[in-house]
């Protein structure tokens, strides 16, 4: 008890720092908002592992009292353009952040389609208040984690995206987030809030990257509306650099016919966390919650997934897949509520972990709780290692066994990226899979179409 | 071409094969019979190089090499073949990038230059349709969901692809039904040819029937009993091993 109130306080302190100077000080409801946020923050605390969603991930020993608040300063750090990731795009549309603070000399909206708004939240927040108190209104307080309530008082950055009724965008737009470079380590809150009204549809792909070597502590929170009828496709890649700490949570309500997808791809950090809340609130909606992490040295991937079957109809489905090398930890906790009056529910979910070393180790916990009573649910969850039978049959018809080994971990991780429904993005983080694979392996394009 | 000397192998310290002479010349078909556990699978492991197949004495001098101390893909690339009594399903890798990569590292080892698709596809369609194998089957992922004759008619192709010097033929006829063993059969036989040597190992003498043997040798208590032309086949097809001290199933 009294370690966590130790770790606790050094950020309770820094809120009182730098209340004043955080973006909107002078609106008095958001105000309010920030200071039941910080309250809510002293009395849950730091999680520890004897906090349910957090028993397999324990946050790094670290003194937060090292990651400062970042500054307009460390916005300017040098970063002359950033890399593309789709292949075939010209005037990619994107916000560009480095260190949290938007970089317009890296960002491109010029092709902005009509019916759509993406800015900041610093500048939402002077352009349209009324909006982003709205939503952020029907957000809790409900809070239940530490760190999203500290989210709520000292968000600083993040991004709003509004999909205005029936618009519908095919092409992916892109939110990039570039961290470190810093003279020493910083903490940041981005808080994001995506809505998409009724029969719209939008691919959003989030990119995380570190600038350099040396830590940084993300702390993100993500409110997200799909409204009836609309699809929103979100993509998370996190390359976060290995010493970097990256904590996220989603919370996503999805309407009558709606679908989200997602996917998080992640290959860094030495602490990777994503919570992702959906609640499924109108008959025929649907949810992908699906991944892919492959992590070595001693990085950790944390994946927890909390679906709300609330109406009749509503379908989800989970495919998470893992590859663990040296030191590195996997955790995957997923859980699937069918409420009372939730019949026909359709979930399913699975996860997956190959491990490559003996030290590495992977934590699963999928869960099923259903109180309606036709449903169709599934889960599992497996973890192994390198079929010893299929190594040596690829070898015996003289595949290297370095080769035949990458093939197998590729083929592996393929299975979750069969999740991902916009081609391109598939493509872009198939190379991302055969870049982390160690020494010569396949190129993307060298599979083979007959 | 193949020359297996006083070969004595241990598969987890129990010793299996104990004491084998052998000699197989290029252009010539042999036939190793034998009753379960007489050893017939771990001397295709141990030629092919399996890991858990441990030498403890011997050698297996392939074109005057000794293979005992190579990896299993050099091995393969030397021109060793393996035909598995059950063929791995390996989920997620198309049959037809498992067979490129396969051709291309063993072209890489020969010193040969690398097929790119296109010459790749031009010939992989060139096999199957000697074969006749169904082009869907490249599509699929290697053995994955494949019938037993699919199976075996799938190692066929790899052999066909990769060309060997020596190829060894593991129970090839298990699961087979008559059709199924026949086709699988003819391709064997397209597969025979002067520069090259087949071992088939199997239990029943049916295959024979359809690959038919230049020599035949009965394998038991992990030792070659025997020795004889194809009619030996004939009277073990008769007699049943009860000769070499093995009771009938």
């Amino acid at each position: 008890m009294v370690m966590q109130m130790n770790a606790t306080q050094p950020f309770v302190d820094q809120f009182d720092d730098v209340q004043s100077r955080l973006p909107g000080a002078k609106l008095p409801w958001l105000e309010a908002f920030r200071k039941a946020g910080i309250e809510k923050f002293s009395t849950i605390g730091v999680p520890t592992i004897k906090t349910e969603a957090w028993k397999y991930t324990r946050l790094p020993n670290i003194d937060c009292k090292e990651f400062r608040s970042a500054n307009w300063e460390d916005g300017q750090v040098a970063v002359k353009s950033v890399a593309e990731f789709l292949s075939d795009t010209l005037n990619q549309i994107r916000l560009v952040y480095v260190n949290g603070i938007i970089r317009p000399d890296l960002s491109n909206l010029t092709n902005l389609p009509d019916g759509i708004s993406f800015e900041p939240l610093t500048q939402a927040l002077e352009n349209d208040p009324e909006f982003i108190e709205s939503q952020l209104s029907t957000e809790e307080l409900k809070y239940d984690q530490g760190f999203s309530a500290l989210n709520a008082a000292m968000m600083e950055s993040g991004t709003v995206f509004r999909v205005a009724k029936g618009v519908q965008v095919k092409e992916p737009i892109e939110i990039v987030c570039m961290n470190g470079g810093t003279d020493a380590p910083i903490i940041r809150h981005p808080h994001n809030v995506f809505v998409l009204e009724a029969g719209s549809q939008a691919t959003l792909v989030m990119r995380h990257a570190g600038i350099a070597t040396g830590a940084y502590f993300n702390n993100a929170v993500t409110e997200i509306v799909v409204g009836d009828g609309a699809i929103l496709k979100h993509y998370t890649l996190q390359t976060d650099c290995m010493e970097a700490i990256h904590l996220s949570t989603v919370n996503v309500r999805v309407g009558k016919d709606a679908t989200y997808e997602t996917f998080n791809f992640a290959i860094g950090g030495r602490l990777s966390r994503t919570e992702t809340r959906v609640r499924l609130e109108g008959r025929g909606a649907h949810c992908n919650l699906s991944g892919a992490y492959m992590m070595r040295g001693r990085e950790h991937c944390d994946n927890i997934t909390i679906v709300d079957h609330l109406v009749p109809d509503t379908t989800a489905r989970e495919v998470f897949k893992g590859v663990l090398d040296d030191e590195a930890r996997g955790v995957f906790q997923g859980k699937l509520i069918v409420h009372k009056d939730a019949q026909r529910t359709n979930g399913h979910q699975l996860s997956r972990a190959l491990l490559l070393s003996d030290r590495a180790e992977m934590d699963a916990k999928p869960e099923l709780e259903i109180y309606a009573d036709d449903v169709k649910c599934s889960h599992g969850a497996t973890t192994g290692q390198i079929d010893e039978n299929a190594l040596f049959y690829l070898r015996s018809r003289g595949v290297p066994e370095a080769l035949a080994r990458n093939l197998l971990i590729q083929s592996f991780i393929a299975e979750a990226l069969e999740e991902i429904s916009d081609e391109k993005v598939r493509e872009a983080i198939t190379s991302l899979v055969v870049d982390w694979l160690p020494a010569e392996c396949f190129l993307a394009d060298e599979w083979v179409q007959a | 071409m193949l020359e297996i000397k006083n070969l004595h192998a241990t598969v987890s310290g129990k010793e299996i094969l104990k004491g084998i002479n052998l000699t197989v010349n290029a252009g010539e078909v042999h036939a190793i019979m034998g009753p379960n556990g007489s050893g017939k699978s771990t001397l295709s492991y141990v030629i092919s190089g399996k890991d858990g197949y441990e030498v403890t004495e011997g050698q297996i001098l392939y074109n005057g090499i000794d293979l005992t101390e190579m990896e299993p893909e050099i091995r393969a690339a030397e021109g060793v073949f393996l035909a598995f009594q059950y063929p791995v399903e390996i989920p997620g890798v198309p049959n037809v990038t498992f067979l490129k990569e396969a051709v291309n590292a063993v072209r890489r080892h020969r010193g040969e230059d690398e097929l790119d698709a296109m010459q790749f596809v031009k010939m992989i369609k060139a096999k199957t349709e000697e074969l006749g194998i169904a082009k869907d089957m490249l599509k699929r992922a290697v053995n994955v969901g494949f019938s037993g004759g699919e199976k075996k008619r799938n190692e066929i192709l790899q052999m066909a692809v990769l060309n060997p010097k020596l190829a060894v033929l593991d129970e090839t006829d298990s699961g087979l039904d008559i059709d199924a063993l026949k086709i699988v059969s003819d391709g064997v036989n397209q597969l025979r040819s002067d520069e090259r040597a087949i071992l088939v190992i199997t239990h029943y003498q049916r295959l024979l029937d359809h690959i038919v043997p230049d020599f035949v040798h009965v394998l038991a208590h992990g030792r070659i009993q025997r020795s004889g032309g194809k009619e030996l086949a004939f009277e073990l097809e008769e007699k049943g091993y009860a000769e070499y001290g093995v009771a009938a199933e």
